[in-house]
């Protein structure tokens, strides 16, 4: 990879990490400020952090210490320097949600996912940017100021975890926790030719993440490679007394048939996702990749997921209708911003929100206030969980067929900041390969599958049924070790 | 404003009002509905709260089993089919003590549907149908009054947020006040029998709205409503629904139309006043709770919640009838409250005779309480306490007389029937030659009823005994009394 101006760089894997602090050749403090350095290097010019807890870093990378220098057996993510996208929350941290709404807001409380990762040894640098309430597909959206492409500054890192993809592409830290609502963690981790992972819906407990949609919303993981994605959702998978969503299945080691390869197995293409507005250089990235598939053992099988055309606003009709009910709580009244002299407390509302909230979430509150009106709802709402049947019943047709899908994760390489952010559309068409699978809940990960011309990134969807993520990541590491 | 005292008996009269309650009433869980916390009343503010029920950012509601279970003991004890499959959803409106902005309720699927329960009426034995029992959270507390800056603030409490609640709607069925009231009571009864609320109206646990609309007798359409708010109380749901029925038919009469609207009963002012009309209704904007998977009740477990059913007050008052021999106004008494019931019945086994326990219960103690105002939870004399009195008098060491004094004593001193008897031990004339003198003073005194008696007429010999058990001051032996008189007159 060549950067243009030097903000990409690949941060040490888990495992050599691990080697490396349980062999004493290096210390979790030492990784933890090499860090906080490289933060301090390439974030002015990347903006992926909303805050920066050097504190508390530290002393989680001493506590690892300590049990390394004790001889102690070491935790699966011992002194593995992470991020958090400021959607989740962290006793004591602030949580903005990239919103003005919530300037100020210290939860009381951990989210499960990052307690989890807590228990395994990580060390928290600091929370990370991303579009307000996790809305928007460039991190244009953040109250706080754009994320900046590593790739290329000029560019967006995608969106809404552009902040968590962007601090891996720029080796800031190793791993990142993003959410995805619809494409909020596979299209960043294509512009940013780092790798994510959408978990099935309930693998992962979403108790203490600020809801967009709460029937969509999923946490996963970015990483550098694809098998420290694997070990990352191994850590935060599993069920959660707190989230009645999540799943009770038991969690397997994602890990261990990573380098069985593709042979043998039947990996579907949908046609549908290499229509028209597909951008020549992706497909032919992806086209090519598919090819390395094959030759590598896989049976390439042609399918189609009919009702594929629906799914941008079905999308749009249920998330929206969600987010309106979720935000509701935002009323300056318990915590966060409230607007200053109001007379009366439709006024304090009124203003609280109108002040406290970005012109993109508010379209989204009115679009989801109207679709579950009264006299709207069948035209709407009803309608759109309809279609969102079908369009799960795709998915469990092609799943009878194949044991994957493979199809490009976005239309097109990461595009220049301001390009599309007067044009909202056009903006929705950014997710129109993602949003599939998040309405039909089934799991998949973008991994990184060559560049454009210009060396931006592009990457590879790869989809598995639900609860499938093993064969998923094994496709995945295969996409990765060919490129 | 109508008023509501000038309307005439006769207009009054040609009309006939239509009554549907809904009442809400929480549960007596140990915990909340979605989370951990203590469901206690009387905290200090803001104190039982987690991020759950403060509706913070990200934190996610847990359906509680016991709350399913209460409701589903509740349902099948007001005979509504209970749904295998029923779904939260949520209802979106803001309000301060609301901290999510929507509270989770059912909506098109409620848990509970189809109900009835049995109310006595003008007209006899009525049903009342239940339309549906559904299962929702509390919302917290705003307080405008009470505080020194209260002029220019409210204040909120959190502690009530996500107390499991059940909200039961009538049918309108109810016709009356009287049947209203009726209805209220026989609801808050089972509730109390299966135990899934104190129904404690004081404190809010069981709170009541109405909707009241009225019609000309013999009219089959519904005229339009008025939802009344903030029937809180049994001390002023009648006056509150006379008011309302009164102030339409008023309105109906001066040639007005009554508005759909919904309005607030003002306990201090005694009438109602308009809330919000039909235009400024809230859209609630309802759909299915994602957070919160479909409730599912099996077979297997609503049978095993059927299994914990109690006997109920009708079933059970059916039973004392026949088991005591007592009325149907005593047993409505008797079976108020069921430790009342139990204690009672518990009291009535050991006893003698039960249904001089039931009698005694009935009559004596209850015509003091009545006059001491006071409930029967709050009666000096346990039950324990009136059977002793029943077995004694029923051994004859007890003349009425005398126990009455003695139920008068306890009453004046707040102590029960055993420690006043134990303290007082009344005397008892048992010498066989003392009370013979005595009859014989009275068989003397009244040679016309001793004739009416020889002749046949045995029942005089009460009268002999009253004037004996007069003339001793109660103190006579009734058996010996009773024996002793017989004896005599047959001589």
């Amino acid at each position: 990879m060549t950067p243009t101006k030097s903000l990409t760089a690949t941060p040490p894997s888990i495992a050599s990490l691990r080697q490396a602090i349980a062999g004493r050749a290096t210390t979790a403090t030492a990784v933890t400020e090499a860090a906080l350095a490289r933060i301090a290097e390439a974030d002015p010019a990347i903006h992926a952090f909303l805050s920066v807890d050097a504190t508390l870093a530290r002393a989680q990378a001493a506590h690892v210490d300590q049990l390394a220098a004790a001889g102690a057996p070491l935790p699966p993510l011992a002194g593995v320097p992470f991020g958090i996208k400021d959607v989740l929350t962290l006793e004591g941290a602030p949580a903005t949600a990239g919103s003005k709404i919530l300037e100020g807001y210290h939860p009381p409380y951990t989210c499960t996912a990052v307690k989890k990762l807590a228990d395994a040894g990580a060390v928290f640098l600091g929370k990370l940017n991303c579009d307000e309430f996790a809305m928007g597909s460039s991190n244009e959206n953040s109250a706080y100021g754009p994320v900046h492409n590593p790739h290329d500054p000029g560019r967006v890192p995608g969106g809404s975890s552009g902040g968590s993809a962007a601090a891996v592409a720029s080796g800031m830290v190793t791993a990142t926790l993003g959410t995805d609502t619809g494409g909020s963690i596979r299209q960043p981790a294509s512009f940013c030719g780092v790798v994510g992972v959408l978990p099935t819906y309930g693998r992962v407990s979403r108790y203490g993440l600020i809801a967009f949609a709460s029937s969509l919303d999923r946490i996963g993981p970015f990483a550098a490679n694809v098998r420290d994605a694997a070990t990352v959702l191994g850590v935060i998978a599993g069920h959660d007394p707190m989230d009645a969503t999540s799943s009770p299945l038991p969690v397997p080691d994602y890990t261990a048939d990573l380098d069985k390869g593709v042979r043998g197995m039947k990996l579907g293409v949908p046609s549908e996702y290499f229509a028209d507005g597909l951008d020549a250089e992706v497909r032919a990235a992806i086209e090519s990749g598919i090819e390395k598939l094959r030759a590598a053992g896989a049976e390439i099988v042609p399918i189609s997921l009919p009702h594929t055309r629906y799914a941008i606003p079905t999308y749009y009709v249920i998330a929206t209708a969600e987010a309106s009910s979720n935000l509701a709580r935002f009323d300056g009244v318990r915590y966060g911003f409230r607007a200053p002299k109001s007379d009366t407390l439709a006024a304090m509302y009124r203003r609280t929100r109108d002040l406290g909230f970005g012109a993109e979430v508010k379209r989204r509150i009115l679009l989801g206030t109207y679709v579950l009106s009264h006299g709207y709802y069948d035209a709407y709402y009803r309608k759109a969980q309809q279609v969102r049947r079908l369009l799960a019943d795709d998915f469990l047709a092609a799943f009878r067929q194949v044991d994957a899908i493979l199809t490009p994760t976005a239309p097109t390489p990461a595009f220049r900041l301001g390009e599309k952010s007067d044009d909202p559309v056009a903006m929705y068409l950014a997710d129109i390969y993602t949003v599939t699978a998040s309405l039909a809940g089934i799991c998949g990960i973008s991994v990184p599958c060559g560049q454009s011309r210009s060396g931006l990134p592009i990457g590879m969807q790869i989809l598995g049924p639900h609860f499938g993520e093993a064969a998923v990541f094994r496709v995945a590491q295969a996409v990765e070790t060919q490129r | 404003m109508a008023s509501a005292v000038t309307l005439s008996p006769e207009v009054r009269a040609k009309y006939e009002a239509v009554i549907g309650l809904e009442v809400h009433v929480q549960l007596l869980t140990e915990t909340k509905a979605f989370c951990g916390c203590p469901n206690r009343f009387g905290a200090p503010p803001n104190t039982n709260v987690c991020p759950v029920c403060l509706g913070l950012p990200g934190a996610l509601p847990v359906l509680n089993k016991r709350a399913v279970e209460f409701a589903t003991l509740a349902s099948l004890a007001l005979h509504c089919e209970v749904r295998e499959r029923s779904i939260f959803a949520r209802k979106n409106y803001f309000y301060p003590d609301l901290p999510k902005g929507y509270q989770i309720s059912q909506y098109d699927t409620p848990l509970g549907e189809n109900g009835w329960i049995e109310v006595l009426s003008g007209e006899g034995r009525k049903r009342v149908g239940i339309t549906r029992l559904h299962m929702e959270e509390d919302a917290g507390k705003s307080m405008h009054e009470g505080f020194a800056d209260s002029a220019t603030r409210t204040y909120v409490d959190l502690n009530r947020c996500g107390t499991p609640l059940v909200e039961i709607v009538s049918e309108p069925d109810l016709r009356t006040p009287d049947e209203a009231y009726e209805y209220l009571t026989r609801l808050k009864e089972i509730l109390l029998y299966t135990a899934v609320s104190d129904c404690n109206m004081e404190e809010g646990s069981l709170r009541c709205d109405a909707n009241v609309s009225v019609r000309l007798k013999g009219a089959e359409e519904f005229g339009t409503k008025a939802e009344v708010k903030n029937v809180n109380s049994f001390r002023f749901i009648r006056a509150a629904l006379e008011y309302e029925i009164e102030r339409q038919i008023e309105l109906v009469e001066s040639g007005g139309r009554v508005v759909q609207e919904t309005r607030l009963w003002n306990a201090g002012e005694g009438r109602t006043y308009s809330m919000r009309s039909k235009e400024q209704a809230h859209d609630y904007r309802y759909f299915p709770e994602p957070d919160l998977p479909p409730l599912i009740v099996t077979d297997a477990w609503k049978a095993e919640i059927a299994a914990r059913m109690p006997e109920l007050p009708g079933a059970r008052r059916a039973r004392m009838i026949a088991e005591y021999g007592i009325t149907e106004q005593d047993a409505h008494t008797l079976t108020a409250s069921r430790e009342f019931a139990d204690q009672f019945e518990e009291a009535a086994r050991a006893a003698k005779n039960p249904r001089r326990v039931a009698n005694l219960a009935q009559s004596e103690l209850t015509m003091r309480l009545k006059a001491a105002g006071l409930e029967l939870d709050q009666s000096p004399i346990s039950m324990k306490g009136v059977a002793q009195a029943a077995d004694l008098a029923e051994e004859g060491k007890l003349s009425s007389k005398q126990l009455k004094q003695l139920f008068d004593l306890c009453f004046e001193r707040k102590e029960d029937f055993g420690t006043v008897y134990e303290r007082e031990k009344p005397q008892q004339i048992t010498d066989s030659s003392v009370i013979e003198k005595m009859i014989d003073e009275v068989i003397a005194a009244n040679p016309a009823q001793v004739e009416q008696y020889r002749k046949g007429k045995k029942t005089v010999a009460a009268f002999f005994v009253g004037q004996v058990m007069k003339a001793s001051k109660g103190q006579a032996n009734p058996a010996l009394l009773n024996e002793l008189v017989t004896k005599k007159l047959d001589a």
